[in-house]
């Protein structure tokens, strides 16, 4: 047979052919192999699985290092929907001890993400929360039988006091949000985050670092071993401890006074800052915010009309009253308006150019400590009226700008930044807000000149009146009151250590602390007048349009060397000397000398009184003031009240409340 | 005396023996037991490689009974196979229809003979047996491939199997006689069918693959294949036809047409895609019919035969597409063009495939380290998938090393078949190739997702010792007819 020469070429086409698919499947498994990195990573991400270990959260003590909160394991019954298989619910309910029906409406419970926010077919979802320890032991026999399923642990919060539950705070689930907002990229659903007091704010010194354990699954999502013999595991670290500034003792003592009462009581230490206790009152239990009927009885708190959620000692913006009276003192000394013997009348109240607000009787002219001492309104009055005026600041608006200045140095008018959330930044009205309120050059000393007395636009909350004591105390600066004064291998934070030194020198600090003596000694608060003690204290009685007066105390003791700043703010108790004074007195009191018996016995009898009662029924309506931060640009204090009374003259205003405040208070008669 | 000259005579053939191919034949199999060790044992149970539980070790029990087939073929008298071709052939149809008929339903098809413990693919035979009678019709004194009545019977031996497999409903074992093809055209079939074959198959992967995108209001699939059949017409008016002057003229009004109507889109008339291809590629039409009586009238007609028969097809591809081919080819298809992006179910086992081989790297994790396979993310990983778990472990360089051998050993097939002196010979040789060529070409390209998912085997190394003697069979037939080929001299 002859060979077709031509039809041997063809051997090239069909050779060709597989040298061509050859050549292209080489570039396609060099691409696949060689150029792309995505491949390892998918192989890697389908053959491990992390499961992540949670750090113990740190536990809390109080200065004494008494425990406050500690952990206790819970243990959850999770699935992750996607993995899960056909599997036995009669023995899964036998063994949860559940009615098939009642199984049925968890998954659907679960599996709705209408009711489950975190709902994802990849994630473990919480069924069964809380398992009990002896289901916990049976399910953990036989869990492996049921793909997809897996017994979470996870640590629940205990509380050895019922107390302080507005330091502590609580913790909950996070939320979608709280992921979206996480930069750590910390969170996963199911995972718990601080939600108030100390838990938020040291959030990520408590939650610790999270471990990992590495496994490797197979296709159909079966654990087949350790990744790596383990060594890729990661340990989890524990969260740091906490070691809070509060006096349980006191805190609780605190409490216990202000039991049936509305308001607040806020205990510093001022050489350091810490806060030694921290009431508020309505307060409630920190346990009723663990748990199963967390969701419940959170939303019962937020509805209680008397607002137990609402921090009082710090979100509260209160007009100080003349607890305010001081660092207007201060002020006038620095500025050399006054010294220790100038005199003002004052007969029975400053009356000038058609203004009038109102004093009791006390003798006339009167001299920087007994005024003080008997909390006169005129002597404050001529003396703000005097420096607003003053020519050689250059204007009203540059002499009360620098009144402005004062304040803010003395902490007033911005949040002084404690350690906890929501602190509100009281209010200090500046000349714009005057401008902007009455109008420009409408406006001049007089018509301010309730701000002098602590009335009018003036808003502190009780954190800041009792930073006021402790910068008196320490005769001129306060460190930021904070509640964690150590952190475990952290130590304190640092800007808790700094001194802020106000506009007023230490020397003027000395005359207001002669006067607060003598407030005590033989003043408005001689019912603080504690033997031994050397307490000096200002009283306040804050006028209230629309309800009884707010009764207040601010004081420290002893004189030399304090050791305690305190403030106690009770809403509709009358004048000051009547219940805030008393109620300081056994504070400082408890705090200085101790347990004892009979304050002990004096504290039950002012606990739950009776009298407030009757008082809060009349005044039903009467709610704190609420100052929010500054909405408006610049440094522009805003403040958002609710309509105060009525006054149809002034309706035509921009800015309703504030006016209204003045035109009210402006009539009325202040009593200090 | 007799013993001596047996000796010679079995001297003789050891040393004619293609000892290139029998080299490359061990390295395969052994590759594949090893490759099929690495895909199916489990980390945690370490078990031998040769144990007879596993796969690996029954694979290595069918490549030792394949060396003794191997060795006994290479015994028996090269005339037999010619001798008995048309024999073994029936025979094997037969046992294809019987199995058809009788075999158990094993994941929807009826492929596997059952005798006892032993399970066989007659299919896997019968690619030798019809290479075999395809080889005794090409040696027929004074048979050649010529006038269309001459394709009836080589196209029948082709298809008679097709037939019977796909009663067995083994479409992707039946594919493989297409491949035949390839041997036809050696022996003389016109070089346009293979050029229609790609045409067709190019055509068909544009119109699916660009079916979405729109262009002057027709599909781009169908713009693209109009514009390469421009193209095609006028290259082949140049380089086939010859015909300079029609082809310059055609291609002058190609370009004006298409100017012309990107300018009335510039400035805001749009013309129809159907319109426009239509009229341009009907008026050119006309033109070649007319201008065709100076030039070389079969071939401007071929041309024109051409591109309407494209064109023809080009419609047909949706219609075929939808109702001829089942949902799950469709989706296959889908899958490897990448127009199906279904990687949880329809696209599963490609993209994991694709993730087993592409995690592999350079030099791969390392003997039976790969993480893909351990587990059992590849589906199928021991049989038709066998590439990944090389790809996995080994990396690029076990897979190019494969890939390469593989090239040896068919470039070597069609070597041998170029030195065969009989057409029998050189037709079984050549079927040996293209069915090689086919098994590789679309097992590897499906597993690294250029294919769609054709169930066949990877040559020597898929587990499994239906495939592994029927390739051996196949080759050691090849290798005696080669050894052969001195006792005819020269011509």
């Amino acid at each position: 047979m002859r060979k077709d020469y031509n039809l041997e070429k063809r051997k090239y086409v069909i050779g060709g052919f597989i040298v061509a698919i050859v050549a292209i499947y080489l570039w396609k498994l060099f691409d696949l192999q060689v150029t792309s990195n995505e491949y390892s990573q998918i192989a890697v991400s389908n053959a491990r699985s992390v499961k992540i270990t949670h750090p113990s959260r740190g536990q809390i003590y109080d200065r004494n290092g008494n425990l406050i909160v500690y952990n206790e394991p819970a243990y959850d019954l999770v699935l992750t929907p996607k993995d899960v298989t056909e599997f036995d619910t009669t023995t899964m309910c036998r063994i949860l001890q559940l009615k098939r029906e009642d199984f049925d409406l968890l998954w659907k419970n679960m599996s709705d993400p209408k009711k489950n926010r975190n709902y994802s077919a990849v994630t473990p979802q919480p069924l069964v929360q809380n398992l009990d320890s002896l289901t916990y032991g049976r399910l953990q026999e036989i869990i492996y039988r049921f793909p997809g399923f897996d017994i979470a642990q996870r640590v629940i919060r205990r509380y050895n006091y019922v107390s302080a539950a507005n330091i502590l705070g609580d913790i909950r689930e996070v939320n979608a949000d709280d992921i979206a907002r996480d930069s750590d990229n910390y969170y996963l659903p199911g995972d718990y985050t601080g939600d108030l007091g100390v838990e938020k704010s040291y959030e990520k010194y408590l939650r610790g670092i999270k471990g990992k354990e590495i496994f490797i699954r197979d296709a159909r999502g079966r654990i087949k071993g350790r990744y790596n013999d383990g060594k890729d595991d990661v340990a989890p670290v524990a969260g740091k401890d906490l070691q809070l500034s509060i006096d349980m003792d006191l805190q609780q003592f605190g409490e216990k006074i202000m039991r049936g009462k509305k308001g607040a009581i806020v205990a510093i230490e001022p050489k350091t800052g810490e806060v030694l206790a921290l009431v508020t009152s309505p307060n409630y239990d920190p346990a009723m915010l663990v748990g199963k009927d967390r969701g419940k009885n959170y939303a019962d708190l937020v509805n209680d009309p008397n607002k137990p959620l609402f921090d009082r000692s710090i979100m509260a913006a209160y007009p100080p009253g003349s607890t305010f009276k001081p660092s207007q003192g201060l002020m006038l000394l620095q500025e050399g308006i006054i010294t220790t013997s100038t005199s003002y009348p004052c007969y029975r109240g400053y009356i000038n150019k058609g203004l009038r607000i109102g004093c009791h009787g006390h003798g006339s002219p009167i001299a920087l400590h007994p005024a003080i001492a008997t909390s006169c309104n005129g002597y404050f009055c001529w003396g703000v009226y005097y420096m607003l005026n003053n020519r050689k600041y250059g204007g009203l608006e540059k002499s009360f700008t620098l009144w402005k200045d004062y304040m803010v140095s003395m902490g007033f008018g911005y949040k002084l930044n404690i350690d906890l959330p929501g602190e509100s930044r009281g209010f200090i009205p500046n000349a714009q807000f005057y401008d902007k309120m009455i109008g420009k050059n409408q406006w001049g000393a007089n018509t301010i000149l309730s701000i002098a007395i602590g009335q009018g636009e003036v808003m502190l909350t009780p954190l800041q009146i009792a930073n006021l004591g402790a910068t008196i105390a320490n005769r001129g600066y306060y460190i930021t009151p904070h509640m964690v004064k150590n952190i475990r291998d952290v130590g304190l934070l640092e800007q808790y250590a700094v001194q802020h030194h106000t506009k007023v020198n230490s020397q003027y600090y000395n005359e207001v602390v002669t006067g607060m003596r003598m407030a005590v000694t033989g003043g408005t608060c001689r019912g603080a007048n504690l033997p031994g003690l050397d307490v000096c204290g200002k009283t306040g009685t804050v006028q209230n349009p629309h309800g009884q007066d707010h009764s207040v105390f601010m004081g420290f003791a002893p004189k030399e060397d304090p050791k305690i700043a305190i403030c106690v703010y009770v809403e509709n108790a009358g004048f000051g000397a009547k219940v805030a004074v008393p109620l300081g007195a056994m504070m400082l009191e408890r705090y200085l000398r101790g347990y004892s018996d009979e304050i002990e016995e004096r504290a039950n009898k002012w606990s739950d009184n009776t009298w407030m009662n009757d008082n809060q029924k009349k005044s039903t309506e009467d709610k704190p003031a609420e100052a929010k931060p500054a909405t408006t640009a610049g440094n522009f204090p805003s403040r958002d009240n609710k309509p105060l009374g009525s006054n149809p003259e002034r309706e035509k205003a921009v800015m309703v409340s504030p006016i209204r405040l003045i035109s009210t208070s402006r009539h009325g008669l202040f009593k200090g | 005396m007799d013993s001596s000259r047996d000796n010679n005579e079995s001297n003789k053939l050891l040393a004619s023996v293609d000892w290139l191919t029998v080299l490359l034949y061990l390295v395969l199999v052994v590759a594949g037991a090893i490759s099929i060790y690495a895909a199916t044992t489990n980390s945690m149970s370490q078990v031998s490689i040769f144990d007879f539980n596993t796969y690996s070790g029954k694979q290595f029990l069918w490549i030792g009974l394949s060396f003794v087939i191997g060795f006994a073929l290479l015994l028996i008298d090269r005339r037999m196979y010619e001798g008995y071709a048309y024999l073994i052939y029936i025979i094997m149809i037969v046992i294809l229809i019987a199995t058809a008929f009788f075999a158990p339903n094993i994941k929807g098809s009826h492929s596997w003979l059952k005798f006892g413990a032993v399970s066989i693919q007659p299919a896997e035979f019968a690619k030798t047996a019809t290479a075999l009678a395809l080889a005794k019709l090409f040696s027929t004194y004074g048979f050649k491939l010529g006038h269309w009545r001459t394709y009836i019977v080589p196209l029948a031996i082709i298809f008679i199997p097709v037939f019977c497999i796909l009663l067995e409903s083994e479409t992707g074992s039946a594919l493989v006689y297409i491949s035949l093809i390839f041997v036809l055209y050696r022996e003389g079939m016109s070089g346009f069918v293979l050029y229609a074959i790609l045409a067709a198959v190019s055509f068909f992967v544009i119109m699916l693959k660009f079916a979405d995108q729109i262009v002057m209001g027709i599909p781009m699939g169908s713009f693209i294949v109009f514009t390469i059949v421009m193209i095609t017409i006028v290259v082949m008016l140049f380089f086939y036809c010859r015909a300079v002057i029609p082809g310059r003229n055609v291609a002058i009004g190609y370009i004006a047409s298409a100017l012309l109507t990107w300018g009335l889109s510039a400035i805001g008339v749009s013309v129809n895609g159907y319109v426009y291809f239509f009229t341009v590629i009907t008026l050119s039409i006309i033109y070649l019919l007319i201008a065709m009586f100076r030039e070389d009238i079969n071939k401007i007609l071929i041309t024109i035969a051409f591109a309407v028969m494209s064109i023809i097809f080009m419609f047909s591809v949706n219609a075929v597409f939808n109702n001829v081919l089942q949902t799950h080819q469709q989706n296959r298809i889908k899958v490897a063009l990448g127009i199906m992006e279904d990687v949880k179910d329809k696209g599963y086992n490609v993209n994991q495939s694709k993730i087993a081989i592409g995690s592999g790297g350079v030099t791969g994790k390392g003997f039976l380290k790969g993480t893909q396979t351990k587990l059992n993310y590849v589906p199928e990983q021991h049989t038709d998938f066998i590439f990944c778990t090389i790809g996995e472990e080994e990396g690029f360089l076990g897979t190019s090393a494969v890939l390469l051998l593989f090239l040896l050993l068919i470039l070597r097939v069609i070597a041998i078949a170029e030195r065969q002196h009989t057409a029998f010979g050189r037709v079984y040789a050549y079927c040996v190739a293209a069915i090689l060529i086919f098994h590789v070409a679309i097992n590897i390209g499906m597993v690294i997702g250029l294919v769609p998912v054709i169930g066949i085997p990877l040559p020597f190394f898929s587990y499994g010792g239906s495939s592994l003697w029927g390739f051996t069979i196949m080759l050691f037939i090849l290798l005696r007819i080669d050894a052969a080929r001195a006792e005819y001299g020269t011509w």
